[in-house]
């Protein structure tokens, strides 16, 4: 009897296999894993986009949870979560401190008045300096940033309302519960 | 006829070499000695370039790998060693940029499974050939006796 179950042994094999390629075929290749999670923002110094008098440290954005947004007036994505970047800006419910990426100063200001500000403050990474110690390899990102300064969550891709409700929002809820236990005691 | 043909074909293998050997982007960047070309060369051939998968930071024209590509020599001729780019590369965008995974728990399935695959496989085929074996000796053991019955049940219609 037992014999007869070890014939069964490749087809169960077989089987397993199978399932775990199938599931692959529905994976997203393009989503990676961020290896800054976990980690402080880097060490940055950089110019305010709309002042290049005033400069912006990692030391800045400490004290609140706040979004960081990777963005680009040559970014067609950027454009489609514009809207949605107003709206949770009208709310009110965290700092996003945007960080322009490779992009001309003119342009991105001119972008601003045009279509709206949704950002706190705005970060110019010309050079995509900051960009490259975050591991950003296209526009938009979005990095989710506790009242330490330390890395919780990358997204990679626009934030629409669907990404925001389901998966920031909760995030967001959580690490501002823990800042203000933190900040209590 | 036959000859010009050759010749042709040629032509067109030699154009084609000299075209992909040119394909790669152009930088300009001169490296302080030949060694450290070498050496930064060979580093970037081997780290994937993470907005174009598939490509490495060479073969990549993307402004993401144009970057990672000037760091790569930047560090080198900075003198800074092999696990020091690699470890810069994967603390900013992950093990994912490295073609060849690194040996740890994480990835021991993968360089491990196949020896196991290969051992599986193996005993499976020892031990199958070992019953068909045994099985063989078997057949070979009829007693005379037996052999007498069984012609007498053969023949038996016959009669």
């Amino acid at each position: 009897m037992n014999k007869r179950l070890v014939l069964f042994i490749p087809l169960i094999l077989f089987l397993v296999m199978g399932a775990l390629l199938y599931k692959g075929l529905f994976m997203d290749p393009k989503i990676l894993d961020s290896a800054l999670e976990g980690k402080p923002v880097p060490a940055f110094q950089l110019e305010q986009l709309e002042d290049s008098g005033v400069i912006i440290t990692n030391e800045s954005l400490k004290g609140k949870v706040s979004l960081l947004n990777v963005w680009a007036t040559w970014c067609p994505s950027c454009k489609y979560e514009h809207p949605y970047l107003m709206r949770f800006a009208r709310q009110k419910i965290l700092p996003i401190y945007g960080i322009n990426y490779r992009d001309e100063r003119a342009l991105a200001i001119r972008e601003l008045n045009r279509q709206g500000d949704p950002y706190t403050k705005n970060i110019f990474d010309h050079d995509g300096r900051l960009g490259l110690d975050l591991g950003v390899y296209g526009a938009p990102e979005s990095f989710l940033v506790d009242h330490n300064g330390i890395i919780r969550f990358r997204y990679a891709g626009p934030i629409d309302q669907r990404v925001w409700n389901e998966t920031l929002l909760p995030m967001i809820k959580q690490l501002q519960a823990v800042a203000k236990q933190e900040g209590a005691s | 006829m036959m000859k010009s043909v050759f010749k042709l074909m040629g032509a067109i293998l030699l154009s084609l070499t000299v075209i992909s050997v040119y394909a790669t982007p152009v930088d300009i960047y001169e490296f302080k000695s030949a060694e450290n070309q070498k050496r930064a060369l060979e580093l970037a051939h081997s780290l994937r370039c993470p907005q174009c998968q598939n490509q490495n930071l060479i073969d990549s024209n993307s402004p993401v790998a144009k970057d990672l590509r000037l760091e790569v020599y930047q560090m080198v001729d900075a003198g800074k060693d092999y696990d020091e780019v690699i470890e810069f590369m994967t603390s900013r965008y992950g093990d994912f940029v490295l073609y060849k995974p690194r040996m740890e728990p994480k990835t021991y399935i993968l360089w491990l499974g196949p020896i196991g695959f290969l051992v599986i496989g193996l005993l499976i085929g020892f031990f199958f050939v070992r019953k068909q074996r045994i099985s063989q000796v078997e057949d070979q053991e009829i007693s005379v006796e037996e052999q007498k019955e069984l012609d007498r049940l053969l023949n038996r219609d016959e009669q």
